[in-house]
Order: C-alpha cells, then sequence, then structure tokens
C-alpha cells in the first residue's frame, strides 16, 4: 500500500514494467522515433507534477502528433496492458499526472492548435495541448471572453484544465472550465473514438458525457479536441480592498454582498498569517494588526459597476471595515492585486516546501473554516496560512514547511486530514478545483461515501475495465480512517 | 509497494557512481534543488522550452536531472552534459520562479562538474577553449593585440582576399555569418585613446568607475569612449583603472569558476584602489557577474567582503543615469533642442534628476554625501546654455526605435525599466515596445557558436517580432545582443530598413545640444 500522502523519503518507483521492446517499436512506427523516449533523461522529467514529494518514474514518454495517433498508441498498451498518463504541462497539484504505476505518459503538447473560432455560435474547437493563455489572449484579439483563469493558465494547457475542471479567480461569477466545455473529442480505453456534445446550447441527447469527462483527470478517456464556449467581454472593470480587525466582519460582508444580489467578478481573501508574509515579501505597506483583508472586483456595463462598487463599499463600511480603498485606474488596481497575487509567491518562499490545499466550504461558512484552519495548525504545531476565492467559499490553506522533516511533514498530514474534515462538517468538500489525483484519493469516500465510491468505480470499470488509463488515481486501495474532531 | 529511495538505485549509490557524478554531488546546492516546488511557472519563460516543447529542455526539467544525480537516481551521461550546455543561460525563469530558486547558480554549479570530467569536447574545441580562457580573455594586452590583428585583417584588405577566395566557406555558415557582421575592431582600447581620467561637467554628483569589458574595448571601443561623455554629461567624473580585466562572465557561464573567481579578484582591487562610489557596466552580461561577485567568492573568507562592496556598488550605465544623474525630461530636451512640438512620448524621466541634487537618494554610497549640495550647477562644454537642465537627447528627424532587453541586464541586473525611460526621454524618438523583447535572442555569451541550431531557430523567431515594430533602430545593452541583433537584421534582409545599436552610441549621437 502507498502510504499516502506525505512520506518520506518520498520517491516511489511504479511497478517496473520495463516496456518490452515490442511496445517501444510499435509506438517508435506509430508516432515516429524521435517523438518515443525512453532515455533516463525523459523519464526523470516525467515523474513528477507540480504537487510536492512525489515522483515515480515512467517506463517510456510519447508526443502524439493527432488524434489517430493517440487511438493507435491506446490500442498498442491495452494490447499490452500498459498504463498510460496523458498530460498537458504537469502543473496539476493533486499527484493528477505522477505515473505512480510506471507505463507510459503521454504528453501532448505538439496537438496545440486552435482548429477554429467560430464567430457566429460563439465557440471554439481547440487541441488539448493548447496554452491556455495563448487562447486566452487569442480570443480577446477577437473581442471575445474565455473565463477560466487557473493561476497556471501561462504554463498550463486546455486539455490539463479540462481533465481537472479548473476553477481560478473568475470562477465566482462565471464559473469554472465545466461551464465552457460544450463537446468533446476523445479516445476511449480500447482505442474508440468518440464525440460528444457540439456547438449546442441544448443537448439532453443521453447521458452527459461532456460533464462526466470534464473533471475525469485522465481516468476515463484521453481528451483530443474541445469545443469551448466563449463569451462577450464585459465592458469595464473597477477594483478595491477592505481591510478588517475582525475576520467575522470581513466573513459577513461577503455574505451580504451576495446576499445584496451583487455577484462579483472576484472576491478575493487573505488571512492574516498571509498579510504578513505578503507584506514582508512585496513591501505594500499593509496594515500587519489586520485581521484579514478582502480583494473584490466588478465587472460590466460603467453604469452597473460604479452602482454596484458604490453599493459593496457601503456594505464593507456596514462592516467594520478598517479601510477600504477603490482604485482610481487601471494602474492602481494592478496594485491592489499584487497583493493577491504575492501571496503564493511570498508563501513559496518561506521554507522549502510548500504545500497548496483548496478546501472548498459554503460561502456562509468562510469565517469558520478560516479559525477552524488556524486552530487546527496550531494544535499540530504547523505554520498554515489561508487565502483564496472567498467569493465561492474556495480556500487555499497553504502549509509552509521541509520536505526533509519527516516529523513536520506527518504533522502537516494530520493537520491537513482535520482540515478536509471541518470542511466536511461544514457542508464543504475536500477539493474545491484541484482535482483528487494520488493526494486527496484517501479521503475521497468522506465526501462522496461508500454508496458513492462503488458507483464512481463502476462508471471507472465500463470505460476502462483492464484499468489503464492513469490508474491509481481517485480511488485509494483503502480510504483514510476517518479523524475525529477535537472541538472547543 | 512504497519503495526507499535505495531500493530504486540501479545499483549499491556509491559503488557503481560515476566520477562525474560524485563531483556533482558536492557542487550542487541541495537546499536550492529542494526549493524547486516544480510548479512549472518557469516553463513559458524558457527559450529552449518554448522552441521544444520537451519538459527536459526546461529549467523545471533541468533541475529535476540535476536533483536525480544528486539523489543517486541517476548517473549523469552525455545526454545529461548536452542538456546542460543546451540551456542559453538567459535566466529568464528566476523572476518567474515564486520560490526564488537560483537557476543561474545551480547551473554554474552543474556546467562546473561538467567541464571537469567532460570527455565530449574534441581536441580542438577543448585546445580552443584553453586558448580563450586562459590564454586570451584575462589578458587585455592580448585581447588588443588579437583586436589589432582583426583590425589589420578588416583593413588590409585581407579580409577581401579571404572573402573572395571563398576562403571563409571553409568555415559552418553560423561562424561564417558572425565574421560578416563583427564590428571594425581597434588595437587601441578606450585608456590609450582617451586616457583614464574624465571630470564631470557641471558640479561632479559622484566618481564612477567604466567597467570596459575586454571584448566591449576591442570591438567596441568607441561604446567605451561614448559611455564616458555621456556620463560627464549627466555629472559623473569617470575613471577607467587600467588593472581591471575580463569580468570573467564567460569563464562562469562555460564551467570554468576557478577562471572566473581569479579574474573577479583583479577587478575587485583594480576598482577599490581607484576609490570609486559607482562601477558603470554597459554590458549586460559583464554587469551581471559584477553584481554576483558576492556568490562567486562567497566562501573566500579573504575576498568575501570586497566582493560584497563590489557586487552592490556595480550598475548599468542606463540605471546610473536615470536614477543619480542630471537629466532632461524628452519635453525640456525639445525645448533645448529647438523641437518643442515633437516631442516623442513625453514621458519625463523618473528617479532622483527632478528637482534639486541636495537631497542624494538614499541608496548612494556614503562617499557622495560629501558633495556640497548645490543645486543646478550651471553646465559648462559642449551643452552650452540650453543644457542647463542636465543631459538631454534629441533626434534631428523622427525616427522610430525600439530595444531588445539584454537577458542579463533584465534578469539578473533587474533593471528593465531604465533603459526605456531613456529611449522615451529623446525627443522626437517614437519608442514601440517589441513584442517579446524580455526574450532572449538567442546570442547568450557564445551560445550562438556552440549551439548554432538552436541559437539560429531563436533568432529567426526574433526577427519576426522585430519586423513588426517598423523601426529604424533596434537598440540592446549589450555587445552579444548588438552582434546577434546585427546578424538577423542581415539575415533576414533588412539591412537597408534597420540598424542594430548600442543604446549609449545612439543617445551619445542625439545629446541635445552637443550635436
Amino acid at each position: 500500500m502507498i502510504h499516502f500522502p506525505f512520506h518520506y523519503p518520498f520517491i516511489l518507483k511504479g511497478e517496473l514494467y520495463m516496456l518490452q521492446q515490442a511496445v517501444a517499436g510499435k509506438l517508435r512506427a506509430i508516432v515516429g522515433a524521435q517523438w518515443f523516449k525512453d532515455d533516463p533523461e525523459s523519464l526523470i522529467t516525467h515523474s513528477y507534477d507540480g504537487t510536492p514529494m512525489l515522483q515515480t518514474l515512467p517506463d517510456g514518454v510519447v508526443y502524439p502528433e493527432n488524434t489517430a495517433q493517440v487511438s493507435e498508441i491506446i490500442k498498442v498498451l491495452q494490447e499490452h496492458r500498459v498504463p498510460v498518463v496523458s498530460r498537458g504541462s504537469g502543473t496539476n497539484l493533486c499527484g493528477g499526472t505522477v505515473p505512480v504505476q510506471g507505463g507510459v505518459v503521454m504528453v501532448m503538447h505538439r496537438m496545440n492548435r486552435i482548429l477554429e473560432v467560430d464567430l457566429e455560435n460563439l465557440t471554439a474547437t481547440v487541441q488539448p495541448g493548447l496554452n491556455t493563455k495563448a487562447f486566452i489572449t487569442h480570443v480577446e484579439g477577437l473581442g471575445l471572453f474565455y473565463p477560466p483563469d487557473p493561476s497556471s493558465m501561462a504554463i498550463s494547457t486546455i486539455g490539463g484544465n479540462i481533465a481537472e475542471c479548473s476553477g481560478g479567480l473568475r470562477g465566482l461569477k462565471y464559473g469554472t472550465t465545466k461551464d465552457y466545455v460544450i463537446g468533446l473529442e476523445a479516445v476511449l480505453a480500447n482505442g474508440e473514438i468518440i464525440r460528444t456534445g457540439g456547438k449546442l446550447m441544448k443537448d439532453v441527447a443521453g447521458y452527459d458525457l461532456t460533464k462526466l469527462l470534464v473533471g475525469s483527470e485522465g481516468t476515463l478517456a484521453v481528451i483530443t479536441e474541445a469545443t469551448l464556449k466563449l463569451i462577450p467581454p464585459p465592458k469595464t472593470k473597477k477594483t478595491m480592498l477592505a481591510m478588517y480587525k475582525d475576520l467575522y466582519g470581513a466573513a459577513r460582508t461577503v455574505s451580504k454582498i451576495i446576499e445584496s444580489r451583487i455577484i462579483p467578478a472576484t472576491l478575493e481573501f487573505l488571512d492574516n498569517p498571509t498579510i504578513r508574509v505578503v507584506d514582508d515579501f512585496a513591501k505594500l505597506g499593509l496594515p500587519l494588526d489586520m485581521d484579514a483583508i478582502l480583494l473584490i472586483e466588478q465587472d460590466g456595463d460603467a453604469e452597473t459597476v460604479d452602482r454596484d462598487i458604490a453599493r459593496i463599499a457601503e456594505i464593507c463600511a456596514g462592516e467594520n471595515a478598517e479601510r477600504v480603498s477603490i482604485a482610481a485606474d487601471e494602474a492602481e488596481a494592478l496594485k491592489l492585486l499584487t497583493a493577491r497575487r504575492s501571496a503564493f509567491t511570498a508563501l513559496a518562499r518561506l521554507r522549502p516546501t510548500t504545500i497548496l490545499e483548496d478546501a472548498t466550504v459554503p460561502r456562509s461558512k468562510i469565517a469558520d473554516m478560516v479559525l477552524a484552519i488556524n486552530d487546527i495548525a496550531k494544535r499540530h504545531g504547523v505554520t498554515i496560512c489561508t487565502f483564496g476565492h472567498a467569493g465561492d467559499g474556495n480556500l487555499h490553506p497553504t502549509a509552509t514547511t521541509d520536505a526533509r522533516d519527516a516529523n513536520e511533514i506527518h504533522r502537516v498530514e494530520e493537520a491537513f486530514a482535520e482540515i478536509f474534515e471541518a470542511a466536511i462538517a461544514l457542508g464543504g468538500t475536500i477539493t474545491g478545483e484541484h482535482g483528487v489525483g494520488l493526494v486527496k484519493a484517501p479521503y475521497l469516500e468522506w465526501k462522496v461515501g461508500a454508496a458513492g465510491i462503488e458507483v464512481m468505480k463502476a462508471i471507472k470499470h465500463s470505460f476502462d475495465p483492464n484499468n489503464i488509463l492513469n490508474p491509481g488515481k481517485m480511488f485509494a486501495k483503502s480510504a483514510r480512517k476517518r479523524v475525529v474532531l477535537h472541538r472547543g | 509497494m512504497a519503495k526507499t529511495l535505495s531500493d530504486l538505485l540501479p545499483s549499491a549509490p556509491d559503488s557503481g557512481c560515476s566520477e562525474l557524478a560524485t563531483t556533482l554531488k558536492s557542487a550542487l546546492d541541495y537546499d536550492q534543488l529542494t526549493n524547486c516546488m516544480r510548479c512549472g511557472f518557469c516553463l513559458p519563460a524558457c527559450p529552449t522550452f518554448r522552441e521544444t516543447g520537451i519538459e527536459a529542455e526546461s529549467p523545471r526539467g533541468r533541475i529535476a536531472l540535476m536533483k536525480a544525480v544528486a539523489d543517486g537516481l541517476m548517473d549523469p551521461d552525455e545526454a545529461f552534459e548536452t542538456q546542460m550546455n543546451h540551456c542559453l543561460g538567459c535566466r529568464a525563469c528566476e523572476p518567474a520562479c515564486p520560490a526564488d530558486v537560483k537557476y543561474g547558480q545551480l547551473l554554474e554549479q552543474a556546467r562546473d562538474s561538467v567541464e571537469k570530467h567532460t570527455t565530449t569536447h574534441r581536441w580542438w574545441v577543448k585546445a580552443a577553449r584553453k586558448t580563450a580562457f586562459d590564454g586570451l580573455f584575462p589578458h587585455q594586452n592580448r585581447m588588443r593585440l588579437l583586436g589589432g590583428a582583426l583590425q589589420m585583417y578588416q583593413k588590409t584588405g585581407l579580409r577581401k582576399l579571404v572573402r573572395g577566395a571563398g576562403l571563409m566557406k571553409m568555415f559552418p555558415a553560423h561562424m561564417r555569418e558572425m565574421e560578416a557582421i563583427l564590428p571594425d575592431a581597434s588595437y587601441k582600447g578606450v585608456v590609450e585613446q582617451i586616457g583614464a581620467f574624465h571630470p564631470a561637467k557641471g558640479e561632479r554628483i559622484a566618481t564612477v568607475g567604466l567597467f570596459r569589458g575586454c571584448i566591449m574595448d576591442v570591438l567596441f571601443t568607441e561604446t567605451n569612449k561614448h559611455t564616458v561623455e555621456l556620463l560627464n554629461e549627466a555629472g559623473f567624473d569617470v575613471v577607467i583603472p587600467e588593472s581591471q580585466n575580463c569580468c570573467g562572465a564567460l569563464h562562469a557561464h562555460s564551467g570554468e569558476q576557478d577562471g572566473a573567481k581569479a579574474l573577479a579578484k583583479g577587478n575587485i582591487a583594480a576598482f577599490k584602489a581607484a576609490g570609486v562610489d559607482w562601477i558603470a557596466s554597459n554590458a549586460g552580461g559583464c554587469g551581471a557577474l559584477l553584481v554576483e561577485y558576492d556568490h562567486l567568492l562567497h566562501d573566500d573568507a579573504q575576498w568575501k567582503q570586497d566582493a560584497a562592496w563590489c557586487a552592490t556598488r556595480t550598475i548599468d550605465v542606463s540605471k546610473l543615469l536615470v536614477e543619480h544623474g542630471r537629466l532632461q525630461s524628452a519635453a525640456q530636451a525639445a525645448v533645448a533642442a529647438g523641437a518643442g512640438s515633437m516631442v516623442g512620448s513625453g514621458a519625463s524621466i523618473g528617479g532622483a534628476n527632478n528637482g534639486s541634487r541636495s537631497g542624494v537618494p538614499a541608496s548612494a554610497p556614503a562617499a557622495v554625501s560629501a558633495i556640497s549640495p548645490h543645486g543646478h550647477a550651471a553646465a559648462s562644454g559642449g551643452c552650452g546654455g540650453s543644457c542647463s537642465g542636465g543631459l538631454g537627447f534629441a533626434s534631428d528627424e523622427k525616427v522610430r526605435i525600439t530595444y531588445q532587453d539584454s537577458c542579463h541586464l533584465r534578469n539578473v541586473m533587474r533593471s528593465s525599466e531604465a533603459p526605456r525611460k531613456l529611449m522615451r526621454s529623446v525627443a522626437n524618438a517614437e519608442f514601440v515596445e517589441l513584442a517579446e523583447a524580455d526574450r532572449c535572442c538567442g546570442s547568450a555569451g557564445i551560445y550562438n557558436l556552440t549551439q548554432p541550431q538552436m541559437a539560429g531557430q531563436i533568432l529567426d523567431h526574433k526577427m519576426e517580432h522585430v519586423k513588426h515594430t517598423g523601426a529604424q533602430y533596434l537598440l540592446t545593452s549589450n555587445p552579444g545582443c548588438l552582434l546577434q541583433m546585427k546578424n538577423g537584421i542581415e539575415k533576414h534582409g533588412m539591412s537597408g530598413q534597420m540598424e542594430a545599436l548600442h543604446l549609449v552610441d545612439f543617445l551619445h549621437e542625439r545629446i541635445c545640444g552637443k550635436h
């Protein structure tokens, strides 16, 4: 059994397949010799993703050029029962693309074209290896808007975003990746190619396989093409910052804004430990005695934006915000955003290892969750700073630690288990946008229950009976024993 | 199934381990390797990853390879060496890194180790390296002799003869291209030509030591002379310590740490003895090593402190002018040049030049505060009365200019705004931003000679962006980038419409009231 998620020494080796030369030969014949690699450098550099402390060597790396090649590759791997992990840039935070059982890593970078932007239907059809930011920039150039904006978007791929159902800062108002994927082409475990959905705003023909594949983490099929919904961009944008001496004031502001039927484009939160770290790093002159900062952005028509921002400022004042500042222009807005944008960077510099989680609760429970996190961190003697997307209840409790300190890592592991438990107790979930992958597999049952796991496993089995698609993810060999929360 | 590290090793770690692996294990900074959290934010910043899409060609991939060697997971083979050499060393990954991993240091540790054990260099590469690194760069007099020989080659008709006889065909294409764009060499360096001390125009703000550079002083002597003039005009005394030598960057980046250290000590001693407040560099590649002398000599108890002094006092000429010099805004320069209606972007230059000089900037060295706090001193000399506000620039004709960042100036010296402020301050010149100006041009020291294929590919993409600017002048702040840009302009048939120049030369030509 994999002792998981945090374990030192942390390098695991997959069950060694040592690809038979026959398999390697067939893959080379499909993609050309230069696009299948099994030299030590290639194996080492595809043994990890953005998740701390996980590393497992694959047995080969393949770079397909088109859907037909993907299908041929899968057929060969199915015939020989070799695991395959499809991936984009490998920036996920759940161990989703670490090849825990060895096999072949399939990198989709060569399939990176925008096939079409349909200006009549406002859709785009793209290949999975397309860079997210390049895509967003391209459609913006055409006067259109693709909202999902994970913070890794400068390097992540659309295919990776779909596999993990990525969120981002704009999720609160505009939704996440799942709300923009309306059609897919995918290769099944037997090499068959299916198409789901289409350029359709309504489609109830059978089960919604499109939505099922979004967020399936490469365990059900390999996505080879996607049709995405585009929307008109907002006309203007305004940004403001509110500071609180009292955490509950900030939390109540979040609820009050939503209750007032205002959905801001962005509603971000930084707690006191994060404020301290950010200020130390970025020297923004933030008041260190504040318990919380809210960064709020609204977009839309100028008139609506002005009205909403004025109303939000009133709400902040009513909830005893110490200070509210509204950015006068773009440059000032950028300055305000700096605090939020520096959070991850500042935290990452504190200690060698940074573990970022994404427990999510109903947005009315933000304050309870932050207090629970602080209490848990204190009891386990670990440093956890919390920031995140308060508007959609999606928090990022972030532990700064050192992978080489086995004892501390153990305490971090225990603390996170309690944080997941606390989130569920508040009606929340173990992961809002990072996915289950390897890291949260032991906790999945806590959220979905034994019956939920069974139905999910049955779905997995019907798609991939021989378990070759990203095996070892999503379902743990055994669920973790639930911790009993010490309340009080 | 969970296996410990030792289960993974192909054999017992100590028995089968190569000598290179042992050297790497002790050379690589394991803390830095651990600090890489593999978030992947460096990937889009990396030119070789962008060109290939291959993880091993990215900073995250290269660090993973180094760590695999340090962990005993992999024995460094020829592919490992190739990968370390494939990196441009542009260090664009460093500003992109949330965890502040010192990639440049890791790369130099890896290259230094590889160089000690390499078996892949052919005999003539070894001979050429030995000649250049031990026999040439460290000795400025020999550099000048080489400059003289080059000058003779260029001026006496020997070049015509060689080209005419088709002898250049014996060299690979990329060497031929470089030969064609080499500027006229000089056997007389800046000190030989104009002397070692040059007083400030008007009241002295501080004393600046000019770092002349080994190649700069042979191939770009004029740029050095122009740098001195700009600094004088902006209020600085300039001294050029004669005992300074090559900065050691080419050594350090090619795995010759010992050579680099010896050169560093020579320079530190030279500038220390000269009693300067600042050390001005006009080559991003050199300046970037000077600002890291503290790291280079961090384990040398005797030199550590002086190295730190040198590192903190080294500044790029643009930044020195913008932050501490007496400068005019574009509007002032336009008025002074009688071209009031033709101001370029009209931006005024920020920094300390606005208002009285009495407030010495907090970051200025202590020696500066001894200067008596007068207001603007009336400038004397070339400016005439019109430039009493300091150094200003105006172009006779309306020109469009663009700028390619020097990677080391931007990513290591962290100066990208100062050159742009200077360009925007030129009256009658329109500065347009070059798309991806922050991306390496492929020159990267001697990379364009050692890795011609990748360098050529990167250059081709660069030139497409350059074409889009429609600029008449493509400016840079480093000799290597300048040569590469000249090469690109030539190669893409743009020499009729565009000229590549060092920023200093462009500005010098347009000093207000002087020409």
